[in-house]
């Protein structure tokens, strides 16, 4: 099991210092760093100055090997464009982000299951033609035009709701929450319906079609056989077995969550890593936009190996050595 | 029903669309005939642009910013040579719309067959050759997963762009997102015809195809391509939906299809600027435009799912 | 957030329950780009410059129409062309308590010029300084500059004592590995301290009542919060809900929906910048480009021939909804005295078409043109309606729209100059011609020696003498004359194709009263609120 662990592990690593550096040299098409660093009118020695301060000159493989190395003992380097070590930075923003992914989330759930369950169960109801127009809605305009349409709706036109930032925060030992406060709960319900409703559309899916897999199978005739109300049957067996691939699923989704957040955070400036990251593209700050991949890409494989020690741990049908 | 099923597990995939299970289950729902209508109706009049479309919104020459701005041709200042009024350059946008979805539809359908062919290529080889090969393979579709299209259309339009500069703007965004897209989606595929190819391995007509010669590699893909082509069919139905969707998203990060040959996705990006100003014509058609394919193309989608799922006939 | 930044966050929060009983004015205001670092010699960059000039001051300060005001600096004399001497404000404290003395003035001068300093040359690097007393300072220069002034009210002064007990001597740089105090935190002499700031995010602001000018102050606002919104739909909605007193720039087809509104106003005026057309006179065959073998824009007849098929006044009132106001100059008519004695080359095809007959092109020709999608105001739009003006007189344009970060990439200096044809902006930093003469029309090699931004190439050496001579002369009248002079020469030349000034908009609560500056700075001493 260690040795699968371990095998696991360093194969992932190989695959994603390989992505890194093809990430690295793309970052050279990217723009001129200097060019966003500097003033239009600084001259081309001090631009040059700058360039060999920076390791710019340096050969690709060697700044490649900089960047690891420092990176392997948690320096990110600096910000080009704020001038502050690229780890404080993406520390000061996260929570923001990952506060985000886990409302939009738990939205996702809380809608989806209940939607997916009722629309498997009364399958001909005028409720269930509803849900499904609705969660296909989520899925059939992009993100930005649906979270300009409810800033209109929400902010312009009613009032009710922010359309930008998270409002209030309130910091306890270093994480920033806007969970606290009245004003950080507000300026949260846009921006985590906007990022979850692809995923409710998901999970409404998902747990439909597992539900009515699952009504048609001999469990639960067997089930209903021995005389259990049609309650215990749909909510005691067929949805609880229903939830072991919505978990899963929805714990892949969550690095694609915090993906995703870059087009939410950037319609709301909601001020986490998604909009860090996507201003580092425009300005091409390189430390950011490396530690943010590298970042991303460290979650999803840490998710991705967990669910897979997972399921090795509970179905011992599956052999290691086939994973 | 005149079919034997007995043969019909050997048959084409044509034939086996035409099954008349999944033919009974299409004429049986509206919805799906409905779908169906529509997304010939928009595939049509997207091949059929140039002949349909009263102006021609990609020749420059013909644009005059006079005529920018008009709203539809039943409000008051509309002008009845534009139906659905005119951009901020003066474009037709009824016109813009049929090029424009001709241009989403040709970026959905080539990343979503790019996708295909590789996804279909890297799960055959892994799940054949199995061992270190097998293990590097998937590796890379875990690592891919955490990069989703968004990112990878980021950071390669820098590098197409600077690779291919001499080339037309539009043809450069074209590659960009085949390759963004295409690239996010292979994974799907290749995990499919993976587990399929690990259980045909060992079947003994392939040790069989060795003794006599054969290339077992062919055999596999002879014998494998078939029994995946449901769950690849309806992979690559949502896939196209979700194409579509991307390319809009991505215009919206500046590295879509640009502004003089707008894609359904750009007139939307475009018209996003135009929405609090009153000049809603310009972002709203073509956005109905492309929920109500996307919408039906996903409908289309779901049918096939049910249909080709054997646990739910 | 730094440790700093949280004690502030956490005084700031107890602050401002201890005074919520008083009617607190606060403004909160929204622009498109965000404020980085707080050093103010990191980034010489009109918005972060001009944002932190409410915190820290220059010797020289601008009022709302941008005329020369007294800052920190009393009075000042020419004593010698070459010796300047600047009489300082007596009484002026650092936020900290420190008194401003002459000695602030020079150790700031230094640190412009040091290593990682992006504010290099406006006090010339020649330069040597003397201390006569502690209110008075003398500027000793290599050659007369009548303009060494001019851009220094965005030239901020550093306490000395401050700089130096907070490891904050040296200009922060992007080879720091560990941030420095001064790009965190801030220490001026202005009307405004910064209370708290998140770098990108926001950063907000409250009144110094121990500002020098404190009882003759305009403003009567507490506190300013400013917040960086990049999206455009964003801003404008954060301004028409209500959440905003301010936001800028407001795109210009959102100013009808603000003026519309019975509490809001857009406030429009003509910007400093001007937008145009660069073409390429220098190379032997042009890029991206049907021509072989030659370059058409080296002929003044095809030159001219552009300039006839570019209709400016319908760039401006269709694409900028009459926020633009089309010019013949490559400088706006507010920093030049004469430019009433200019006009545009008429919108005529047909001229166009005859030119480009006479010059050898009776088919036209293609060539491509290099533009930025996110820099000036509707710039993608401006090149996609010049590529159709162009068609209509047979020039197939195809135009390449790019962020900003690649498009500045390939076509400057660093890039090797690499577009023909292309459209940028320009505002002269010194806000005189000089500099556009310099940048703009001066001869360079292909390194950029020279005119660094004189992207086509254009040159004529009789241009570079009379800049020479513009430079040093401190005769107003005969400056004004050699001016116009060279605007001549290159206008008849058509070195480049001038589009219009782009406008500003501002959107604004009706309850706040603000100075619109021409060069899109915000200062807070100006704003009132109802």
């Amino acid at each position: 099991m260690l040795a699968f662990i371990i095998k696991r592990f360093v194969q992932s690593l190989v695959v994603m210092l390989v992505v890194g550096l093809i990430a690295f040299v793309m970052f050279r098409f990217v723009g001129d760093p200097v060019d966003q660093m500097v003033g239009l009118e600084t001259s081309i020695e001090d631009r040059e100055r700058l360039r060999e301060v920076l390791g710019l000159n340096a050969r690709l493989p060697m700044q490649y090997w900089n960047f690891i190395s420092s990176a392997a003992q948690g320096d990110f380097g600096t910000s080009y464009q704020f001038k502050r070590p690229v780890a404080d930075m993406l520390g000061d923003r996260l929570p923001a982000t990952l506060e985000l992914a886990l409302v939009s989330a738990i939205f996702a759930l809380c809608a989806g299951i209940p939607m997916g369950v009722f629309t498997a169960l009364y399958k001909d109801s005028v409720l269930t033609k509803l849900f499904q127009a609705v969660s296909l809605v989520g899925i059939s305009l992009p993100t930005f035009l649906i979270g300009i349409l409810l800033i209109y709706v929400f902010s312009v036109q009613l009032q009710w709701l922010p359309s930008f930032g998270r409002g209030e925060v309130v910091d306890i030992a270093g994480w920033s929450t806007g969970l606290l406060t009245s004003s950080g709960l507000k300026a949260l319900i846009l921006p985590a319906i906007t990022l979850g409703l692809f995923q409710m559309t998901l999970i409404m899916r998902l747990v439909r079609s597992e539900m009515m897999e699952i009504l048609r199978s001999d469990f639960i005739k067997f089930a209903r056989a021995r005389g259990l109300t049609p309650r215990a049957v749909h909510f005691g067996h067929a949805l609880k077995n229903t939830m072991i691939p919505v978990i899963t699923i929805t714990g892949l989704q969550l690095g694609s969550i915090i993906a995703f957040a870059i087009i939410t955070e950037t319609v709301f400036q909601w001020p986490g890593i998604g909009l860090m990251f996507l201003q580092a593209v425009q300005d091409v700050d390189v430390p950011i936009m490396a530690a943010y991949l590298l970042m991303i890409a460290f979650l999803f494989v840490f998710i991705n190996l967990i669910v897979d020690i997972l399921y090795v741990v509970v179905d011992p049908r599956i052999h290691i050595e086939k994973a | 029903m005149p079919m034997n099923k007995e043969t019909g597990r050997k048959m084409s995939l044509i034939v086996r669309i035409l099954d008349s299970d999944i033919w009974y289950s299409f004429t049986r729902s509206k919805v799906t005939m409905i779908a169906a209508l529509i997304t010939f109706l928009i595939f049509a009049s997207a091949l059929f642009a140039p002949i349909i479309s009263p102006h021609n919104p990609f020749d420059l020459a013909s644009l005059s910013l006079m005529d920018s701005l008009l709203p539809p041709a039943w409000s008051a200042e509309g002008d009845p040579n534009y139906l659905l009024g005119t951009d901020d350059q003066g474009r037709d946008v009824l016109s813009t719309i049929l090029y424009g979805s001709r241009i989403s539809l040709a970026v959905g359908l080539v990343s979503v067959a790019f996708a295909a062919v590789l996804g279909i290529t890297l799960g055959l080889i892994a799940g054949y050759m199995g061992g270190r090969v097998d293990a590097i393979i998937m590796r890379i579709a875990d690592v891919q997963l955490s990069f989703p299209a968004i990112l990878i259309a980021l950071l390669i339009a820098g590098t197409v762009n600077a690779l291919a500069d001499g080339m037309d703007r539009e043809r450069s965004a074209f590659t960009v997102l085949i390759i963004s897209i295409g690239l996010s989606f292979w994974v799907q595929y290749a995990r499919t015809v993976r587990s399929s190819t690990l259980v045909e391995r060992n079947k003994e007509y392939v040790q069989a195809a060795r003794l006599i010669g054969l290339h077992p590699f062919l055999i596999m893909l002879r014998h494998v391509l078939p029994n995946v082509m449901g769950p690849v069919l309806v992979i690559a139905t949502i896939n196209l939906a979700l194409a579509v969707i991307t390319e809009a998203t991505l215009s919206f990060l500046g590295v879509g299809i640009p502004g003089t040959q707008p894609s359904l996705g750009t007139m939307i990006r475009t018209g996003n600027d135009f929405l609090f100003s009153g000049e809603w014509w310009i972002t709203l058609f073509p956005g109905a435009m492309l929920a109500i394919l996307v919408l039906a193309v996903n409908l289309l989608g779901d049918w096939l799912r049910d249909a080709l799922n054997p646990k739910l006939r | 957030m730094s440790k700093f930044g949280r004690f502030l966050a956490a005084s700031a929060l107890m602050g401002a329950f201890a005074t919520s009983a008083m009617a607190e004015k606060s403004f909160d205001y929204a622009f498109q780009g965000s404020l980085k670092s707080l050093d103010p010699y990191t980034l010489r960059e009109t918005f972060t410059l001009g944002i932190l000039t409410n915190v820290y001051e220059g010797l020289i300060k601008r009022g709302p129409n941008l005329e020369i005001l007294p800052g920190l600096a009393d009075s000042w004399e020419v004593i010698e062309p070459t010796r300047w001497r600047f009489h300082l404000r007596k009484g002026v404290k650092f936020h900290n308590g420190n008194d401003f003395t002459a000695e602030d003035v020079v150790f700031s001068a230094e640190r412009l010029n040091s290593e990682g300093s992006d504010m290099k040359g406006r006090v010339p690097s020649d330069a040597t300084f003397e201390i006569v007393d502690d209110y008075t300072v003398d500027f000793i220069l290599a050659s007369p500059n009548p303009i060494l002034h001019y851009e220094w009210e965005l030239w901020s002064i550093i306490d000395k004592d401050w700089a130096e007990t907070n490891d904050s001597v040296r200009v922060t740089s992007a080879s720091d590995t560990a941030e420095t105090p001064i790009s965190m935190m801030a220490n001026g002499t202005g009307p405004f301290k910064i209370t708290e700031h998140t770098a990108g995010v926001n950063t907000k602001f409250e009144a110094n009542e121990n500002w020098w000018n404190w009882e003759n102050r305009e403003f009567n606002i507490d506190k300013v919060n400013f917040t960086s919104i990049s999206a455009d739909a964003t801003r404008v909605a954060a301004l028409l809900s209500g959440e905003m007193d301010m936001v800028y720039p407001v795109p210009t087809q959102d100013i009808k929906r603000i003026n519309s509104s019975s509490t809001l106003a857009a406030l429009t005026g003509p910007e400093l910048r001007t937008i145009f057309l660069g073409m390429d006179q220098r190379r032997d065959e042009l890029l991206n480009s049907s021509v072989k073998g030659k370059n058409p824009f080296k002929d003044i007849r095809v030159r001219q021939a552009f300039f006839h098929a570019i209709n400016a006044e319908a760039i401006s009132s269709r694409i900028m909804r009459k926020q633009a106001a089309p010019s013949a100059l490559m400088i706006s008519p507010f920093l030049f005295d004469n430019a009433d004695q200019f006009e545009r080359l008429a919108y005529d095809p047909d001229k166009a078409k005859a030119l480009l007959t006479e010059a050898g092109y009776p088919d036209g020709f293609e060539i491509r043109i290099d533009c930025p999608n996110d820099r000036y105001v509707n710039d993608e739009s401006i090149c996609q309606a010049v590529a159709a003006m162009m068609a209509k007189v047979g020039i197939k344009v195809n135009v390449n729209a790019q962020p900003k970060a690649q498009y500045f990439a390939k076509i400057l200096a660093s890039g090797g100059y690499e577009t023909s044809f292309y459209l940028l902006g320009w505002t002269p930093g010194s806000l005189d011609s000089h500099n556009i003469f310099a940048n703009l029309y001066g001869c360079r090699d292909d390194a950029g020696k020279g005119g660094m931004f004189n992207i086509g190439g254009y040159c004529n050496p009789e241009v570079d003498a009379l800049a020479k001579e513009i430079l040093v002369e401190n005769d107003a009248a005969k400056r004004l004359d050699l001016v116009t002079q060279a605007y001549k020469i290159v206008t008849d030349e058509v070195g480049y194709l001038p589009l219009h000034q782009q406008g500003l908009a501002w959107g604004v609560s009706k309850d706040v009263s603000v100075a619109q500056r021409a060069d899109n700075v915000l200062r807070f001493e100006h704003i009132t609120k109802n």
